[in-house]
């Protein structure tokens, strides 16, 4: 707060020195930070979980020689080997190969789908806040129907209406996910509104949308980024049941909620068909959601 | 009595009148009656002029401010009167015409200058935007532009100071990022909404010395919303006074502050330390500021003023010229001149 010179004249050597102690300043709160990213375990642990699902989901044709889909009817049903990591299933196919490719191609999905709701949530739930009146009236009620309903049985319902495919699925995740976010940034809006920033904006002459975009959103959006963390984890879940109902990729794609389906029939004889997708349906959602916590920790405003 | 309702010093065509406010009317719906918080009010600005507008919390001075730049909170709304800003009425202009012209000819600065920046973007880009929006100009020049603004309003090392973000500033230099925000697009008008009552008095001063070199320098106009005496005497040319949103006296800043012809003005030099003439004791003013739902009769003041009489509580008292180029609310005024008259000699 010492940095004001007495006597500012722009273009004076007497206006040097006090400069450098912001910037002094400005290093050690970047130490702190970086000092305070490393010490969050849950965030650390939930990123050393992800990275390595990620890796090998990504990298899938690096660590498997085999085609998840090549059926191989002389070798089907057996127990892990050196051959085969997991052993294989029921027409023969890899374990492992399919367990990355699954994984693959379900973490697509997820992360896709929950880009759409959350550009379309916040647009709304930024415009109903900012407007109010009847358009925050007409939105909201609209939210509030989407609600009433839970989560996975809308999804389920309007996938199995517009038929089982990828474009369903994120149809369906979106028309039931934006509503969450909507809430989420409307709320944020309301309060951030009220704001003299935005009031300086406005008699700055700035037209609505950009107020919205430039002042409002970068303000609020943290908290639907830190939502979106465990909404990945409830699309991942969505889905893997989706798969397992048959309303996912039709088959033979690799698939975990299809392999949870067809490893069912042999659960007392070969129970690692049906447990190690399930549990890695689990690791994911875990190492999901530590990243999610960690992330609320740094990013709750007013740290920045 | 004898002039119309809303007549002020000068009139209608002083030469080189920037901004000019009619009889304006603002009204705030509320739960308990529709709030009365600007009643007739008028005054103008002429070029590299400032004009000081005093009153307690509650005046309405603040939303008067507000009024002429158009953002209103949404439960308020300008019932009657005009806003002339060159000529050209601003009141009931739709919200891109209002836009250009806020943007372009007036701008304003904020009482807390740490709430009314960004927090989360870099205070060169929110320079910049102005310039960016309404001149045009592109990114780079933008910015150059808004280095050559901090460099102005005297914030040192702007290249450095440009990347920094609002929390990494002090105070004084907040505001004075506020102020460039507010000469980004070289407008005519300024309308500052109690800039100095968040800093302490030796950045207050700077402050002040800053905006009256600016408006020396560039020919820009200041309306100075406070209710700080000592500012307005250090920064304002004119000075009027509120109280319960109505103007009770206008005029140049030392008559009207040496020498007032209203009882409330008169309350509030004799309530402010430090001004003038030595007093022995403060002086408040007695009672508290009306109602604005269900104003008081004739007079707003009456209730709290010394010299009230009877013709106080009928008839609404409008402002009235006095030689000198002021003018007063006041049916009474003569007994203020006595008052000053026993208070200088005590002292």
């Amino acid at each position: 707060m010492s940095a004001i010179p007495l006597t500012p004249e722009p273009g004076l050597p007497g206006a040097v020195p006090p400069a450098a102690a912001p910037g002094a300043r400005a290093e050690r709160g970047e130490a702190r930070r970086a000092r305070r990213w490393y010490t969050q375990p849950a965030l650390m642990s939930g990123i050393a979980i992800m990275t390595i699902v990620l890796i090998l989901a990504i990298g899938a044709p690096l660590f498997t020689s085999y085609n998840p889909n090549a059926q191989n009817l002389n070798a089907t049903l057996l127990g892990p080997s050196a051959h085969h990591l997991l052993g294989t299933d029921q027409l023969g196919r890899d374990t492992w190969t399919r367990l990355l490719y699954g994984m693959r191609l379900d973490l697509r999905i997820a992360f896709l789908a929950v880009l759409f709701p959350f550009t379309l949530g916040t647009i709304l739930g930024c415009v109903a806040g900012y407007f109010g009146g009847w358009i925050d009236a007409v939105i909201m009620r609209v939210v509030d129907v989407v609600v009433a309903f839970p989560f996975y049985v809308l999804v389920i319902a309007l996938v199995f209406v517009l038929g089982p495919g990828e474009r369903s699925i994120y149809i369906a995740i979106t028309l039931v996910g934006w509503v969450s976010y909507a809430r989420i940034i409307r709320g944020e809006i309301l309060v951030a509104k009220r704001q003299d920033y935005v009031l300086a904006a406005q008699s700055g002459g700035l037209s609505n949308v950009r107020i919205m975009r430039r002042h409002l959103l970068p303000n609020v959006i943290t908290q639907a980024i830190i939502y979106s963390m465990s909404d990945i984890i409830q699309d991942i879940l969505a889905v893997v049941t989706l798969g397992y109902f048959g309303l996912g990729v039709p088959p033979p794609t690799a698939d975990l909620g299809s392999m949870i389906n067809d490893g069912q029939n042999f659960l007392s004889t070969h129970w690692q068909l049906t447990t190690i997708p399930g549990l890695a349906v689990v690791l994911v959602g875990l190492g999901l959601s530590l990243i999610g916590d960690g992330l609320a920790d740094i990013l709750r405003p007013g740290q920045a | 009595m004898t002039s119309a309702v809303g007549t002020v010093p000068g009139g209608a065509a002083r030469e080189g009148t920037v901004l000019e406010v009619r009889d304006l009317h603002v009204r705030i719906a509320s739960r308990q009656g529709t709030v009365r918080a600007v009643d007739g009010v008028s005054f103008d600005v002429s070029v590299g002029e400032a004009l000081g507008l005093v009153g307690e919390s509650g005046s309405g001075k603040s939303m008067t401010l507000r009024a002429v730049l158009g953002v209103l909170p949404p439960e308020a709304k300008v019932t009657s009167g005009e806003i002339l800003l060159d000529g050209v009425n601003l009141v009931a202009r739709t919200q891109s015409e209002l836009n250009r012209i806020r943007g372009t000819k007036m701008s304003m600065i904020f009482q807390e200058p740490m709430s009314a920046l960004n927090p989360v973007m870099r205070v060169g880009w929110q320079i910049a935007e102005g310039p960016q929006v309404h001149l045009g100009f592109s990114r780079a020049k933008s910015a150059e532009r808004a280095l050559e603004l901090m460099r102005r309003v005297g914030i040192p090392d702007p290249e450095r100071r440009f990347r920094a973000y609002p929390h990494e500033f002090s105070g004084g230099m907040r505001q004075r990022v506020m102020i460039a925000i507010a000469l980004s697009c070289d407008p005519e008008v300024i309308l500052c909404d109690e800039p100095t009552t968040a800093l302490d008095v030796t950045i207050q001063d700077q402050i002040l010395r800053l905006l009256a070199r600016l408006c020396r320098e560039s020919g820009v106009s200041l309306v100075f919303v406070t209710h700080d005496l000592p500012v307005v005497a250090q920064i304002c040319q004119r000075v009027s006074v509120m109280y319960g949103g109505q103007l009770v006296e206008s005029g140049a800043v030392g008559d009207v502050l040496l020498d007032p012809r209203h009882p409330y003005t008169l309350g509030l030099v004799r309530s402010a330390p430090d001004f003038d003439y030595v007093r022995e004791s403060l002086v408040p003013i007695p009672g508290a500021p009306p109602s604005l739902i269900t104003p008081p009769p004739g007079c707003r003041f009456h209730p709290r003023c010394e010299f009230a009489e009877d013709d106080c509580r009928v008839s609404e008292t409008p402002l009235r010229l006095l030689p000198g180029g002021r003018a007063t609310a006041c049916l009474h005024y003569e007994r203020c001149l006595d008052a000053v008259a026993a208070d200088r000699a005590q002292s």
